[in-house]
């Protein structure tokens, strides 16, 4: 395995040497989310560095090389009645560990259990220049220099290069159980947030097509008061549901003209824009789409003013699938934001070769 | 000259007389924080009342290279908050608004200066309360927390700071206003909210948090058991976690802290234990049966000598009281302690505790220790007296010694407390140059002319290179018998 850091190490020297962009990649999987790779950037293939490093289900940490499927961590820890909380979509089966910190995306379980990044405990990464960096570690609490770890979930392998990467882990409930319920989007929003404000075992909603969706989890007797709290229908296509979900297969995220994600304070009121939507996260994640040009989310004026809409909410928009040239994909940050990512940027990478513009075309 | 009077006369410019501090006797009462071991009176010391004027002051140690600390609470473990000579000592206290409490959003809006304890109080009206409870919660301030990421006992179910905040209002060096995360659950661009959480006030100055908060668990129960040594008490918590029980607080005390604290409370806890543990489950009412039964179960198993479950609100209250009445109690049985807070892996428990009672032979010092089982946080509190001659100095080489043994055993020297003044010398044995340079370079993002709490948290590598000298020499003369894994 060393051979295989050597040789990335290798590629990143010389490749910041000479000023090539690279394009790191893992199994290809979310190719689609964020902005399109730099023509004249060279592919930096991270699979080959793969393998489970070290579990210990009691210490509730899993360390394993970027290159990893997800497929094969989540499988090993199920064996041992474990999970990743924060329920990551994999979108292919060639999704990898490394690809799924640096888009730093989670599943239906993200407004109970936490997010990617509130799971990552430390990481092995190398930077622009080559250098071999460890951060954090395999314990819970580690306040020792500041937090990169957590730093590298969501900044789309523009910082550096994953190698290792420890999370926590957490045990599978005992049980779980999903009821629907009949009502509207406003009704829904409310409803939610009521809910997620009471000691309820509570771990996934959604709201579409008039139904809010729940998930339950837990030790069965509470699951079952819980029920008859909140009343509604048990459905015995839960876990399908939240799979379809979590994986946008479900029918409402059938190929569109474009796909956003709203990400907002959990009560904002219900959006009045062309297109369909879904809810999750108690309402904090809204999903718009639009099915065919009439919607008209595509021109710049659209997203204008979905962008708008999330930042009103206290939130932002992502341009989640549908690419446009004209349209950023991530939502703009203020001058002063900007101007610090790019100082980051260049203490990381100062050759400016890591996925350059595939965050921001700023870098 | 000294350039305190200009400065002075600047600062009353924006600043009412009585939030501008100089005279050494009004100074006195800010030259340390909770490490008292660590003292430096500050130049001046300003208490704002506002952003604007937080703005003014950052502007204006911006303008003039003056060092500025930020202080909150003042309870920090760590030196975090210890004052510059040259430098300004910049007090939070007075921006202590709740600003907004959002019950169907569950969210508080605060000032820097909030107590932590004052946000769930806030909240409880609305069944609702605000997670992380570091020991200090009583008196230590939300801006504080955010500094050094604080944790508290039962942060592995509910997390530390990092993952209950949502937005901060920062202030950069040069006085512009950033806000970083925001009211959804995740913001654009780079995770800024990670970066700043922990930073220990060297990268911005937090001006406004808003904090997640969750709702009050319907029940609280815990169970206390008893082990005849510590190993199995250590073995029984790796048994709850495998059997998929996440506990709302887990803690480890061995012997001396048990006769510490009954000799102090008189908690009926059982003198003849090596090692108590106790381990509390909350949620609803059936959940909290459910895993207290099997809580129990798995501690009979695991070779407790004695098992009691709290059957009242009062009796779990009074068997927590021994744990938090830990450190009052080491000051009683002991002029003057010392807090460490190392994490490791938890199977390395043992271990590491013989290790350290082999240290603790070695310097004739006493050490109690209590842990944070479930997430392997360590706090020995090394007994000693500050009248003895060289005895603060013993403390402090043991106290080194134990993080190096934390660092060897696969975990941190810090795992809540901050690096501040305290550890810094050991952030040069667990982070190699490369590291460290990075570290430098995100400081330098944020404040490249270095005046944000300079010296702290991240030594230099010339300071690493000193101390790795006279490391390699101690540590090859002195302990050739210290366990190493």
């Amino acid at each position: 395995m060393q051979a295989i850091i050597d040789q990335i190490t290798a590629t990143l020297r010389i490749a910041a040497e000479r000023g090539q962009p690279l394009h790191i990649q893992g199994g290809g999987s979310k190719a689609f989310y964020g902005h399109p790779r730099a023509e004249s950037a060279e592919s930096l293939d991270i699979t080959p560095y793969q393998g489970i490093v070290n579990y210990e289900p009691t210490e509730l940490v899993i360390t394993a090389r970027a290159g990893t499927r997800l497929s094969e961590i989540e499988s090993v820890l199920r064996e041992h009645g474990q999970m990743l909380a924060f329920e990551p979509p994999h979108f292919a089966s060639t999704a990898t560990l490394g690809g799924c910190v640096a888009a730093g995306l989670s599943g239906p379980r993200r407004a109970a259990a936490g997010a990617v990044r509130d799971f990552v405990l430390g990481v092995r990464m190398l930077d622009g220049t080559g250098r071999d960096l460890h951060f954090g570690g395999q314990v819970m609490k580690n306040v020792a220099g500041y937090d990169v770890s957590r730093l590298m979930a969501g900044s789309m392998g523009t910082l550096g290069v994953l190698l290792e990467v420890s999370l926590k882990v957490l045990p599978l409930p005992a049980a779980e159980k999903t009821i629907g319920l009949e009502m509207n989007t406003a009704q829904a929003i409310k409803q939610m947030n009521q809910w997620a404000g009471k000691p309820l075992p509570i771990t996934a909603t959604c709201h579409v097509d008039g139904q809010l969706y729940i998930r339950l989890s837990g030790a069965e007797t509470a699951i079952r008061t819980a029920q008859t709290q909140l009343g509604g229908e048990s459905r015995s296509d839960g876990d399908t549901f939240w799979q379809s979900l979590r994986e946008q297969t479900h029918p409402f995220f059938e190929p569109a003209a474009s796909l956003w994600r709203l990400s907002v304070k959990s009560t904002a009121p219900e959006y009045h824009l062309p297109g369909k939507q879904l809810m999750e996260w108690n309402g904090a994640l809204r999903w718009l789409t639009c099915q065919n040009d009439k919607d008209n989310q595509h021109s710049d004026s659209a997203a204008h003013v979905i962008r708008e809409a999330a930042t009103a909410a206290g939130g932002h928009a992502t341009l989640f699938r549908g690419q446009h040239h004209t349209i950023p994909v991530f939502h703009p940050l203020t001058p002063a934001l900007l101007s610090l990512h790019r100082r980051l940027k260049q203490q990381f990478d100062p050759a400016g070769i890591l996925n350059p513009g595939r965050l921001y075309p700023e870098f | 000259m000294s350039p305190a009077p200009e400065l002075i006369n600047r600062l009353r410019a924006f600043l009412p007389p009585d939030a501008v501090l100089h005279d050494t006797e009004d100074l006195k009462p800010y030259e340390c924080d909770g490490l008292s071991a660590y003292r430096q009176t500050p130049m001046i010391v300003v208490l704002p009342q506002t952003e604007q004027q937080i703005i003014q002051v950052l502007r204006l140690c911006h303008e003039t290279h003056t060092p500025v600390v930020a202080r909150g609470a003042g309870t920090g473990l760590s030196g975090g908050a210890l004052p510059h000579d040259a430098g300004i000592l910049m007090s939070l206290a007075k921006l202590n608004r709740i600003l907004e409490i959002d019950p169907l959003a569950r969210t508080a809006r605060v000032q820097p200066g909030v107590r932590n304890l004052a946000i769930s109080d806030a909240a409880r009206p609305h069944g609702l309360y605000y997670a992380p409870d570091p020991s200090s919660q009583i008196a230590c301030s939300i801006g504080g927390n955010v500094a050094e990421n604080s944790g508290g006992v039962h942060c592995l179910k509910y997390g530390l700071t990092v993952h209950n905040i949502l937005k901060l209002r920062v202030l950069t060096i040069e006085g512009e206003l950033l806000e970083i995360g925001g009211e959804a659950l995740d913001s654009a661009g780079f995770d800024l909210l990670a970066l700043m959480t922990g930073s220990e006030g060297m990268l911005g100055i937090v001006t406004e948090i808003t904090a997640k908060l969750i709702p009050v668990p319907e029940k609280a129960q815990l169970v206390m058991a008893a082990f005849d040594d510590i190993q199995s008490a250590g073995n029984a918590v790796a048994n709850v976690i495998a059997a998929g029980i996440i506990p709302a607080g887990m803690e480890l005390m061995d012997k001396i802290t048990i006769h510490a604290v009954e000799a102090f409370l008189h908690a009926g806890y059982d003198l003849n234990a090596e090692a108590i543990l106790l381990c509390e489950s909350d949620g609803t009412a059936e959940e909290v049966v459910d895993e207290i039964a099997r809580i129990n179960t798995i501690m009979k198993s695991s070779g407790a000598t004695g098992i009691r479950t709290s059957r009242s609100e009062a009796e779990r209250l009074s068997f927590w009281a021994g744990r938090k009445a830990a450190f009052p109690a080491a000051g009683r049985v002991s002029p003057d302690y010392y807090c460490m807070d190392g994490t490791i892996p938890r199977k390395h428990l043992g271990q590491v505790l013989s290790g350290i009672e082999t240290l603790s032979e070695h310097y004739g010092l006493r050490c109690m220790n209590v842990f944070h089982a479930g997430d392997g946080n360590l706090h020995p509190l090394i007994l000693y007296d500050a009248n003895t001659p060289g005895e603060l100095e013993k403390t402090e080489e043991f106290g080194g010694k134990i993080l190096e043994m934390c660092i060897q055993a696969g975990g941190t020297i810090t795992g809540e407390h901050g690096v501040g003044m305290e550890k810094i010398n050991q952030m040069c044995l667990q982070f190699k140059t490369d590291e460290l340079q990075i570290f430098h370079g995100v400081k330098a993002a944020f404040d490249p002319q270095n005046l944000l709490n300079p010296g702290k948290a991240v030594p230099t590598l010339h300071r690493c290179a000193e101390f790795g000298a006279m490391h390699v020499h101690s540590g090859s003369e002195k302990f050739p018998d210290l366990p190493r894994f």
